[in-house]
């Protein structure tokens, strides 16, 4: 780790006057179970660290005025868990939050910094850059070692998978996201703020270094049934393998409405149009799940070392329809 | 001659009792001291610049703006230009600094350049390890091709376990100091009596001018037997600092990419029986690497050495990564693994219950009877009967269910050691040993030890361990450490007790020393405890001065106080998603034949540690490297998994313990258990699934891979 200065602004308002035109400028600090790691092996350096695990503005929970749900983005893991109310209404986000099983993870990090945190890839880690680049200029994923890289989305450039366990559920929920800077408020939907970076200078989400993600808005969950599953091979802290989370609303027994997302199997989460297409106007069945599964996966391109997960996310997300179901 | 004979079984006060490790409340309340907690008065913290190639010649290596670097003093080049580097991690430069952040600023100052040559880290393949593969020569033992033509049944197969580390809790290092002519260490070692000689040839000064002390170590496991380059920059960084103490432990990262690892394993194998399922041929082609020296040939056929007809070929393979050191067991794990995993195939291709061919084959062990015992005690705990169905075949919804079976073999006799038992006349007891409790109970089970031959509590002893400037014990390695400590207590301590017979027995009208005996804190004459005196005014017939006495155990005459020898078997049941892949261990057993046990608590915790182990090996751990790179992407404790206690699943430890076996005096038990774990769960996967998967880790891609024929 290098030295740097820290910042333990008072207000949302301080914090983000803290804050630089550039990433390798100042750094947000909330949990620190992502940014400590970068830093303690060189990954990312920056010169300032601001923290803002204490600000007000970032804290709580709470119904929205409109029947929604707020989550403000200092809110830790373990405190997401124990509300009541959001695990009736959310069960996809609960069951996401139920996936990080390291007590320390949960009591230390938050929900803006599961959406914010950077890739595990551990070409990344190990110092090759975001997009994993070799000393030739192309990426050092295809024909080494991909056992966990992503088998969507990836363009044959970025091979990382996004590891956010939230952004699949929010995604499949359709929330949004708060993001605060120095000039004003804006919002993005959660789909829209995780995005695939051009080059290794970008990030992959959209958040600028200037800016702090505040809070997460729930829409009314009122009508809508939805469950997320994840695959991990350890019951202890491990990283999920792949997940899905699914929102369906029914009508007649028949899915009305649906919204699925993968994680963990793209840069991004991976929100399935396609299977939501196939699910749409049936009911959920064994039959119709596996018809939905088929559909997500059909533009799969797994590497050399993870053809296995096509069939995991097959497997999660007819699981995850089957839970919605109930 | 004095009698040194371990009391009988129910003669016994605390030898052989459940009791709870010594140090265990300190250890778990954070108050136990290791080296890395050692902070002597002005510290100063050392920080190592290493190498990121895996292969490459150092063409020039500028140190000057580190040694300028704020608060750094003193850096040292522990590579010179010209070298060539043969794995990533290799340590070049180290660097003293007031503060650990000091001496990183100064790593990263240091300017290095690299002619990057080309690397070999991989070891799956023999065929293209090319000129890194060195064969070690036919073994050919009866007539395998006579043997193969003749066979009922044969069956083929590949199997393979990669490269882990050891990964121990606490890293190697070390504090140490080097003021004057004299170095004190701190040390994280497994032979603290050994470790002066080995650093003082490392630094070229006398091994009588160094002091170590240990009180406690956070794992070894086979890894920490030298004081290594660290031991000695660091000694070097302290003189060159004026003698102020430094501090180094390395960083995860390094710690598991050079600190040790146990070779890997592969091996193509046929297997033979007859009609009956008797096997009559073995062969194996096998190969393994632990780094750039190469690796071991396995004793395979394991356990089953008798197997007549044998053609065995190997390749030692030697790549670009950090060298390999013992890892609990040398070769046992991976030998079971081959070997028991080949037999389970058989069985399968022969239509036959795993359990029957074990059974049948005892006769090809050393140990017919123990074998075929625990083979049936192993399988009634895990209900093999009921439960076993052939392979693939208890598959309900999308959970499949298995069982396996391993075996184990070791020798475990006690090492080389002195202990020094001291009586003093106020009645307190010292006894002092230059060995070292790795976490395995050495403190505790020395105290009864002790305490039971002097008839006193275990508060009547003072024992006092790892420091070289007590009598020299042999390194905590192999298992001999059990053996060895309590065989040179027990002959001090006895030794000590008829000296104070000596003074007593003339106030006692003059009974014979040899006809009294010492007992619940009395001694007194044999048989008649009203005769006697407490044990504190039996002291004070010392006058003035106390009786001490030096006790050794002698490998080649252990004066039948401990031996070697053991087998074991383990079993395990696991369900398996057939969908994910997903391995979940259920139950493991493990029945152990063993000794006199001086602790059955600590020896259970042994093997329990012992299995997780196993089922670390078998699910989990793995050592990733990059050929492209040659780097060791998952030096860390995220990808390079292990067990956490929701992953272990039920464990069972029968330890043999009975007159027969206690009769054979102390065997070590800290290897056996590490064996046989692996191959039981390996074959409950290919029995719940109905394929082998052949590699270990069992992964969900590796079982998924499997089951869809696809080859990882």
């Amino acid at each position: 780790m290098q030295a740097f200065t820290y910042a333990n602004p008072k207000t949302l308002k301080e914090a983000l006057a803290s804050l630089a035109g550039s990433w390798d400028e100042a750094a947000v600090l909330a949990g620190g179970t992502d940014l400590l790691s970068l830093m303690k092996q060189d990954v990312y350096a920056p010169k300032k660290v601001v923290n803002i695990k204490g600000l007000k503005e970032l804290k709580g929970m709470e119904r929205t005025g409109d029947g929604g749900f707020r989550i403000g983005a200092a809110v830790t893991i373990d405190e997401l868990m124990k509300n009541r109310l959001l695990g009736e209404e959310f069960p996809a986000l609960r069951a996401a939050a139920q996936g990080i099983t390291s007590p320390q993870m949960r009591n230390m990090g938050t929900v803006g910094g599961d959406l914010c945190q950077r890739p595990r890839c551990w070409y990344y880690r190990n110092g090759f850059g975001l997009l994993a680049t070799g000393t030739d200029g192309k990426s050092l994923v295809p024909s080494g070692e991909n056992e966990f890289h992503a088998i969507l989305g990836h363009g044959n450039k970025a091979f990382f998978v996004s590891a956010s366990s939230f952004g699949p559920a929010l995604v499949a929920y359709g929330a949004k996201l708060k993001i605060a800077s120095a000039s004003g408020v804006r919002e993005v939907n959660a789909e829209d703020f995780f995005r695939v970076p051009a080059s290794a200078t970008e990030r992959e989400v959209d958040l600028k270094p200037n800016e702090i993600l505040t809070e997460i808005v729930l829409p009314v969950s009122r009508g809508s049934q939805s469950a997320t599953y994840e695959v991990r091979q350890k019951e202890a802290f491990d990283w999920p393998l792949v997940t899905a989370s699914v929102m369906v609303k029914l009508s007649g027994g028949n899915v009305s409405e649906a919204r699925i997302a993968l994680g963990h199997v793209a840069p991004t989460p991976w929100r399935s149009k396609e299977a939501e297409q196939a699910i749409t106007g049936k009911a959920i069945t064994e039959a119709s799940v596996e018809s939905a599964a088929t559909a997500a996966v059909a533009a799969a391109s797994p590497l050399s070392q993870n053809a296995y997960k096509v069939q995991l996310a097959k497997v999660a997300l007819k699981r995850a329809l089957l839970a919605a179901k109930g | 001659m004095a009698e040194y004979a371990w009391p009988k079984m129910s003669e016994r006060s605390l030898i052989g009792k459940r009791i709870s490790r010594l140090d265990g409340a300190q250890k778990a309340g954070g108050r136990a001291k290791y080296g890395s907690d050692q902070n002597p008065q002005r510290l100063l913290y050392a920080a190592i610049l290493t190498s990121p190639h895996a292969r490459a010649k150092l063409t020039s290596i500028d140190l000057s703006a580190a040694k300028s670097s704020p608060g750094v003093t003193a850096v040292i080049a522990v590579e010179e230009v010209g070298k060539e580097v043969q794995w990533e991690g290799t340590i070049l430069a180290a660097v003293a600094a007031e503060t650990e952040l000091q001496a990183r600023d100064a790593v990263r100052k240091i300017r290095v350049e690299y002619q990057v040559l080309p690397h070999v880290v991989k070891d799956d393949d023999v065929a293209k390890a090319g000129n890194n593969a060195k064969p070690a020569g036919e073994q050919v033992q009866g007539d395998p091709d006579a043997a193969k033509s003749s066979a009922a049944f044969t069956s083929q197969g590949f199997y393979g376990l990669p490269v882990l580390t050891h990964c121990c809790l606490e890293p190697h290092g070390q504090t140490v100091q080097w003021s004057g002519n004299e170095i004190t260490v701190w040390s994280s070692t497994q032979a603290v009596s050994n470790y002066a000689g080995d650093l003082g040839a490392q630094l070229e000064v006398p091994a009588t001018s160094i002091k170590v002390h240990q009180d406690h170590i956070g794992g070894g496991f086979g890894s920490k037997f030298q004081s290594d380059q660290w031991g000695a920059f660091c000694a070097r960084l302290s003189k060159e600092s004026g003698g102020r103490p430094v501090k180094f432990f390395h960083d995860r990262n390094i710690e598991l990419m050079i600190a040790g690892n146990r070779p890997s394993h592969y091996a193509k194998v046929t297997v033979g029986a007859d009609a009956s399922g008797k096997i009559t041929l073995w062969e194996s082609e096998s190969w393994s690497s632990g780094g750039i020296g190469g690796g071991n040939i396995p004793p395979i056929p394991y356990v089953f050495t008798k197997i007549p007809n044998q053609r065995k070929n190997h390749n030692a393979i030697s790549t670009n990564n950090g060298g390999q050191r013992a890892w609990r067991a040398p070769n046992h794990p991976q030998a079971s693994y081959l070997t028991c995993c080949a037999m389970d195939d058989l069985a399968a291709k022969m239509g036959k219950d795993p359990l029957e061919l074990f059974l049948t084959n005892c006769e090809l062990t050393t140990r017919e009877d123990a074998y075929r015992r625990q083979l049936n005690k192993a399988a009634k705990h895990i209900d093999w009967t009921s439960k076993w169905k052939g392979r693939g075949k208890s598959r309900q919804g999308y959970l499949a269910k298995g069982l396996g079976i391993g075996v184990n073999t070791w020798g475990g006799a006690g090492h080389e050691s002195t202990a020094t038992a001291r009586i003093h006349p106020d009645g307190t007891v010292e006894i002092e040993c230059g060995t070292q409790d790795l976490g395995t109970g050495t403190r505790t089970i020395m105290t009864q030890v002790a305490a039971d031959t002097l008839g006193l509590p275990m508060e009547g002893i003072r024992l006092k361990i790892g420091d070289n400037a007590y009598p020299a014990s042999g390194g905590s390695g192999g298992s001999t450490t059990v053996g060895g400590v309590s065989s040179s207590t027990r002959i001090a301590a006895t030794d000590a007790l008829n000296l104070l017979f000596e003074k007593v027995a003339p106030s006692l009208d003059n009974a014979a020393p040899g006809d009294l005996e010492a007992k619940n804190g009395r001694v007194y004459v044999k048989g008649n405890p009203s005769k006697g005196m407490s044990w504190a005014e039996a002291c004070k017939k010392l006058g003035v001065a106390p009786i001490e006495v030096q006790g050794r155990n002698n490998p080649r005459n252990p004066r039948g106080l401990n031996t070697g020898g053991v087998a074991g078997v383990q079993m395990a049941e696991v369900t398996v998603d057939m969908e994910t892949g997903v391995v979940v261990l259920d139950k493991i057993v493990a029945v152990q034949d063993i000794g006199l046990v001086v602790n059955p608590k600590t020896a259970e915790s042994q093997v329990y540690g012992a299995m997780i182990m196993n089922v670390c090996g078998s699910l989990y751990e793995e050592r990733v490297v990059d050929q492209i790179t040659g780097r060791m992407l998952n030096a860390d404790m995220e990808f390079y998994k292990l067990a956490g206690a929701p992953d272990i699943g039920e464990m069972i430890c029968e330890l043999e313990v009975d007159e027969e076996n206690d009769s054979r005096g102390i065997i070590g038990l800290g290897e056996p258990p590490t064996v046989g774990g692996l191959a039981a769960i390996g074959n409950a996967v290919a029995n719940a699934i109905g394929v082998r998967v052949p590699m270990v880790p069992l992964t969900p891609r590796r079982v998924l891979d499997a089951l869809n024929g696809r080859n990882s």
